[in-house]
C-alpha cells in the first residue's frame, strides 16, 4: 500500500502527522487529547450536531467542530483554550436543562459520557430555573431495547446506526426544537439482529438493555477481553462480571473483525457461563457409579486408562474448545489410531451487518472450527461417533453428547469425559474430569478468517474444575510425555512449535486483537 | 387598505410592475408584456456570458445573506461531470417577509423565466421551485403557469426552440421554517427530514441528491430577467448609496404603519422615508419606537437608528443590523418590546430543527426566561443570563437559526433595557434559585 500523504499540525502544543483527510478529532487522539464529543462515533457517518467538540483553530473566525473539520498543514488547534472550554461548558449546561438527574437509578451511571464530561468541564451548578421537558418515562423499542426519552440528548447515533449501518431505518428524530425525541415507526420494533448495538452507542442512559436493566452498577463490573463463541465470526467482546457472575457481554472494538459491533445472538450468549449445575470434582467410575475423587487419583486413573489402550481411539470435541485443549487432547491419543472430530452446528443463512464488510452472524455456530480443522479435527462428527464401537479409548472434550446413547458409548473400552457439566449419557464414563468454561480460562480460538485470537479469564471456575489444557497436560505428564504446563501461554508455545498452522505465532504477540495465521508468514 | 396599492411616486417599479394585473399571470399576458424575451436572449448566449452579465450587474442574493448571485453561479463546476441542479427558494417563512409570495401570485411567469435563465447559465437539467406549503394560492398559480410554460414549449426538451432541455418542478414544503435554509431545503426535496447539513461540502459541489447545486431566492431569480433585458449597467445604475448594493428591492412593511404592504425601492433608499412617505407614517397619535428592517432574524433598530438607516446591505450593517430579506417590521410606542422579543424567540424555539444542542435547548430556555420576566417573576441576573445564552447560541451551530434568535434578544436588551428592567422591578418576591 502506498504511503498516504501526511499532514502535520499542532494540537494543544503537540505536533502530530496524520494522513490527509483525517479529522481534527481523530488527529487529537494521536496527540493524546480526547476532544469531548457525543454525536461523533468512528463507526458512524458524521452528523456534527451535538456541537460538543468545538475547538479553536488558529486563523478560523469562529470555533470549529473537531469531528467534521479536516486537518490542514500547519494548523494550530487549541482544545482547552478559554473560548472552546466555555462553549463546551455551555453545551453541557444546555444538555442538562432537560436531562433528569436520575443517575442513582440510571443504568448508564458510571459509564455515562454526559456524567464524564460534566465532571470534566461542566458547571457545578445550573442557571436554569424553569420546568424541564418531560416525556413518558419509558418506551419499549424492541426485544432488548428500552427508550427513556427524558434522558435523550438527541445525538442521533442510534438513528444513524439503524439508517446507515444496519440498513433498517425504523427510528428517527421526531418533532422539533426541545420537544424532539427519538421515535420509532408505528409498525416496527427494534428487532434487527444487530439492533442491540444502539444501547452501546447511546452515550447516555437513554437507550438501555432490558437484559441488563437494574442488574448492576457500571463501577462494580470487572471487564475482561474475550471472544464471542456464538459463531465462527469471532467477534471481540468484553465479558463484564460482578462477584464472579457474568452479567453482560459488550463489543470490544477490533477493526479487522467486528469494528465496534456485535449481534444480539452473541450479546445474549452468556447465561450458560453462569450455570449452577457444574461438575465441581473429578469423578471416578466404579461399579457403574461415579464417585468424587481428587485430581491426583483422577489423573493417575486417566493415565492408566490411556496407557492400557491400544488400537483405535476417538476424540469428540466441542467446536468452541480452545486450540490448546484440542492440541493437547490430540497429543494424548497420538500413539493410537485416532479419529478426531468436532460437532459443528450449522443453521441456514447468515445475518450480515450491512454497513460493515465481512461481518455477519455466521451460519456456523461455533467459535473454533478453523482451529480444530488446522489441528486435524474433522467436521464429520457422526463418523467419529460410529467409530466408538470397538475403540479402546474415547475422550470427550466438552461435548454434550446429544444424540449419543449410553449403549453407543459402551461400545468403547474406556471413556474419559472432560466437561463443565455432566450430561446423563456421560455418567457411563470411566472418568469425568471437570473443566473450566471459556469465561474461566485463558486460551485461543481461530475464527473463520484464520485469525488466531486470545480470550482471557473473566471469573473463577467452580470447585475443582480446571482449564482443559491443564488437565490434559497433567495427563501427558503422568504418561511421561510432557512437563507440567503453568499457563495457556506455555501450551500455545508447545503447539506453535509442532503444529505447522501455528508456526511463527507467539501467544503474547497475539495481543488482544489477534493475528491471522498468514501474518505469521506460514503458508497454510 | 387593499393590496395591490398604486405605486408611490418614490417607488422604483421593476419587479412589481404587474402586481395587481391578473392578465400578467397567463402566458399570453406575460408575452404581451415583454415576457420570455430575456430567456430567448439568454438562450442565444453562452452560459458563461449570462453569468458575466449577472456578475457585472452587482445583483446580490435577496433571501437574506446578500451573496453576489453571479459569483455564486460561477462556483458551479466548470467541467460538468454530473447533473447540475437549480433550486429556487420560495419557502418564504420569515415573519414579516411576504415579497416572494406576491411575485408568485402576480408574475409567476417572471419567476419561471428567471429560473430558466439561471438554470441555463449554470447548465442545470432541473430546477426545483421549493414553495412554502402554506402558500396554497401561489402554488396553484405557479403550477398553472408552469403547465402553460411546458404547453407553450418554453420549458421541456427543446426550450423555446433552442435545443436546450430545461425541466422545472414545483415542490411543496410541509410547514417548517428551517426548510428555507438552503441545505435543509435540499434534504427536504430529497424526501429527508429538513435538517441543515454541515458544510463543507457546499451545495455547489454536493447539493441536492449529492449533485452540484445552486440555490437562489425568488426575488433574486426574478431580477435576473430584467438584467438580461435592460443590461447590467442599467441595473448597476439603480443605486442611491454605494456601488456594492445595486438594483431595486421589494420591502414588505408590516406593523404599526398606516399602509403596510410591499414597496419596491432602489437600493439605498432611506428607511425613514419608506415608513413615513410610502407607508403613510405611524397611526394617528402614535410615534415610531423601533423597527426590524430585514425580516425577524436581524437586530432591532431604535427610533434614531431607523430614521437614519439607508436600505442597502452596507447601510444596514452600519446601523448594526442587516438588510436580510427586506421584511420591515415597524413598532410604535404602544409596542411592548419584551413581549415582542419573547414572541420572536418563541418562533425560533418552535422552528428549531433540534439538531444542534445550543439551538434546540437555548431557544426554548430563552423563551421560558422571557415568559417568566413577563409574568413579573424576572430577576436582575436574568438579563445577563439571556445575553450569555445568546452569545453561546451565536456562531456555534450548523445554521444561523440560533444566531438569529440570539441577535433578536441581544439587540432588544441592548436598546430597550429599561423595558426589561421595568418588568423585573415588578417582581416583589424574587424566585429562589434551585441551585446557587
Amino acid at each position: 500500500m502506498a504511503n498516504p500523504e501526511l499532514v502535520t499540525l499542532t494540537i494543544e502544543g503537540v505536533e502530530v502527522s496524520v494522513p490527509k483527510g483525517t479529522t481534527v478529532l481523530e488527529a487529537a487522539k494521536q496527540a493524546g487529547v480526547l476532544i469531548p464529543h457525543y454525536c461523533y462515533h468512528p463507526g458512524l457517518p458524521i452528523a456534527g450536531v451535538c456541537r460538543m467538540c468545538l475547538v479553536e483553530i488558529e486563523g478560523a473566525p469562529k470555533l470549529q467542530i473537531g469531528c467534521a473539520t479536516e486537518v490542514a498543514e500547519g494548523q494550530v488547534v487549541k482544545v482547552f483554550g478559554e473560548e472552546a472550554r466555555k462553549a463546551r461548558q455551555s453545551v453541557l449546561e444546555f444538555l442538562l436543562i432537560n436531562h433528569p438527574l436520575d443517575c442513582p437509578i440510571c443504568d448508564q451511571a458510571g459509564e455515562c459520557e454526559l456524567q464524564d464530561y460534566v465532571y470534566q468541564e461542566g458547571r457545578s451548578n445550573t442557571r436554569y430555573l424553569e420546568y424541564a421537558k418531560r416525556f413518558d418515562p419509558v418506551e419499549d423499542f424492541g426485544p432488548d431495547v428500552l427508550y427513556v426519552a427524558n434522558r435523550c440528548i438527541l445525538c442521533t447515533r442510534c438513528v444513524r446506526f439503524m439508517d446507515h449501518v444496519a440498513d433498517e431505518p425504523v427510528i428517527s428524530v421526531s418533532e422539533r426544537g426541545d420537544r424532539a425525541f427519538i421515535g420509532i415507526h408505528a409498525d416496527a420494533t427494534l428487532d434487527h439482529e444487530w439492533a442491540g448495538n444502539v444501547v452501546d452507542l447511546c452515550p447516555v442512559g437513554s437507550l438501555i438493555s432490558k437484559d441488563f436493566l437494574h442488574k448492576a452498577r457500571a463501577w462494580e463490573l470487572d471487564r475482561t477481553p474475550s471472544v464471542c463463541t456464538g459463531c465462527s465470526q469471532g467477534c471481540n467482546i468484553h465479558i463484564d462480571t460482578r462477584s464472579n457472575v457474568v452479567v453482560r457481554v459488550r463489543p470490544r472494538s477490533n477493526a479487522d473483525v467486528n469494528r465496534y459491533f456485535i449481534c444480539d445472538t452473541g450479546r445474549n450468549h452468556y447465561r450458560w457461563m453462569n450455570r449452577g449445575d457444574r461438575i465441581e470434582a473429578p469423578l471416578f467410575g466404579q461399579n457403574s457409579e461415579l464417585q468424587a475423587t481428587d485430581w491426583d487419583h483422577a489423573l493417575d486413573e486417566t493415565a492408566r486408562l490411556v496407557r492400557g489402550s491400544s488400537g483405535r481411539a476417538v476424540v469428540l470435541a466441542n467446536a468452541s474448545a480452545s486450540n490448546e485443549a484440542l492440541f493437547l487432547a490430540k497429543k494424548v491419543v497420538a500413539e493410537l489410531d485416532a479419529t478426531m472430530a468436532i460437532r459443528v452446528e450449522r443453521v441456514d443463512g447468515e445475518v450480515p451487518l450491512h454497513g460493515v464488510d465481512n461481518l455477519a452472524l455466521r451460519s456456523e455456530r461455533a467459535a473454533n472450527v478453523a482451529g480444530a480443522n488446522a489441528l486435524g479435527y474433522k467436521d464429520d462428527f457422526d463418523a467419529a461417533v460410529r467409530a466408538i464401537d470397538g475403540a479402546s479409548l474415547v475422550i470427550v472434550l466438552d461435548d454434550d453428547l446429544a444424540g449419543v446413547t449410553r449403549e453407543t458409548l459402551h461400545g468403547a473400552a474406556n471413556v474419559v469425559y472432560l466437561g463443565a457439566v455432566l450430561p446423563d449419557v456421560a455418567r457411563g464414563a470411566g472418568l469425568v474430569l471437570p473443566i473450566a468454561n471459556i469465561a474461566e480460562e485463558d486460551g485461543t480460538l481461530v475464527n473463520r478468517d484464520r485469525r488466531v485470537q486470545r480470550y482471557f479469564q473473566a471469573k473463577t471456575a467452580p470447585g475443582m474444575a480446571r482449564p482443559a489444557w491443564w488437565v490434559l497436560s497433567e495427563v501427558l505428564k503422568e504418561l511421561g510425555r510432557g512437563e507440567t504446563l503453568f499457563s495457556a501461554e506455555e501450551a500455545f508455545a508447545l503447539m506453535a512449535e509442532v503444529e505447522s498452522a501455528f508456526h511463527g505465532l507467539g501467544y503474547v504477540s497475539l495481543g488482544t486483537l489477534g493475528k491471522t495465521m498468514s501474518e505469521a508468514g506460514v503458508s497454510v | 387598505m387593499g393590496y395591490p396599492h398604486k405605486p408611490h411616486e418614490k417607488e422604483t417599479v421593476v419587479l412589481s410592475e404587474y402586481f395587481g394585473d391578473a392578465e400578467a399571470r397567463t402566458y399570453d399576458g406575460w408575452v404581451q408584456r415583454g415576457g420570455y424575451k430575456a430567456l430567448k436572449t439568454a438562450l442565444g448566449m453562452q452560459p458563461s456570458e449570462v453569468i458575466e452579465i449577472v456578475k457585472a450587474s452587482g445583483l446580490r442574493g435577496r433571501g437574506g445573506a446578500g451573496f453576489p448571485a453571479g459569483v455564486k453561479w460561477s462556483f458551479m463546476p466548470r467541467e460538468k461531470t454530473k447533473p447540475h441542479y437549480l433550486c429556487c427558494n420560495a419557502d418564504e417563512s420569515e415573519p414579516g417577509t411576504f415579497k416572494d409570495r406576491e411575485i408568485m401570485r402576480w408574475t409567476p411567469h417572471a419567476l419561471i423565466e428567471g429560473c430558466a435563465i439561471a438554470q441555463y447559465a449554470i447548465r442545470a437539467e432541473i430546477t426545483y421551485i421549493y414553495i412554502r406549503g402554506e402558500f396554497t394560492e401561489p402554488i396553484r398559480i405557479m403550477q398553472a403557469a408552469l403547465d402553460e410554460a411546458y404547453a407553450k414549449g418554453v420549458l421541456g426538451a427543446d426550450a423555446m426552440g433552442s435545443g436546450e432541455r430545461l425541466d422545472m418542478y414545483i415542490h411543496r414544503g410541509a410547514g417548517a421554517y428551517i426548510c428555507g435554509e438552503e441545505t435543509a431545503l435540499m434534504n427536504s426535496i430529497e424526501g429527508r427530514r429538513g435538517n441543515p447539513r454541515i458544510r463543507p461540502p457546499f451545495p455547489a459541489a454536493h447539493g441536492v441528491f449529492g449533485m452540484p447545486t445552486t440555490i437562489n431566492n425568488v426575488e433574486t431569480l426574478t431580477s435576473v430577467l430584467h438584467i438580461i433585458n435592460r443590461g447590467s449597467e442599467w441595473y448597476k445604475g439603480l443605486s442611491l448609496s454605494n456601488e456594492k448594493s445595486t438594483g431595486s428591492k421589494l420591502f414588505s412593511v408590516s406593523g404599526h404603519v398606516q399602509k403596510p404592504g410591499n414597496y419596491e425601492v432602489t437600493m439605498g433608499f432611506p428607511l425613514g422615508e419608506l415608513i413615513n412617505d410610502l407607508c403613510g407614517g405611524m397611526r394617528p397619535g402614535r410615534t415610531l419606537k423601533a423597527c426590524i428592517p430585514g425580516g425577524c432574524s436581524v437586530p432591532i433598530l431604535n427610533k434614531e437608528e431607523t430614521e437614519s438607516c439607508l436600505l442597502d446591505y452596507e447601510g444596514c450593517v452600519e446601523k448594526g443590523t442587516m438588510l436580510g430579506s427586506g421584511g420591515v417590521i415597524v413598532y410604535d410606542d404602544s409596542a411592548d418590546i419584551v413581549y415582542q422579543t419573547m414572541r420572536l424567540a418563541k418562533f425560533y424555539a418552535h422552528e428549531s430543527c433540534a439538531q444542534c444542542t445550543q439551538c434546540r435547548e437555548g431557544t426554548g430556555w430563552t423563551v421560558r426566561i422571557l415568559e417568566r420576566i413577563l409574568a413579573g417573576k424576572g430577576e436582575p441576573k436574568d438579563l445577563d443570563l439571556l445575553l450569555d445564552l445568546a452569545d453561546q447560541m451565536t456562531g456555534k451551530t450548523i445554521c444561523v437559526l440560533a444566531d438569529s434568535c440570539g441577535a433578536v434578544v441581544i439587540s432588544a436588551i441592548q436598546k430597550f433595557r429599561s423595558e426589561f428592567d421595568a418588568y423585573i422591578a415588578r417582581n416583589s418576591e424574587p424566585a429562589t434559585a434551585v441551585v446557587g
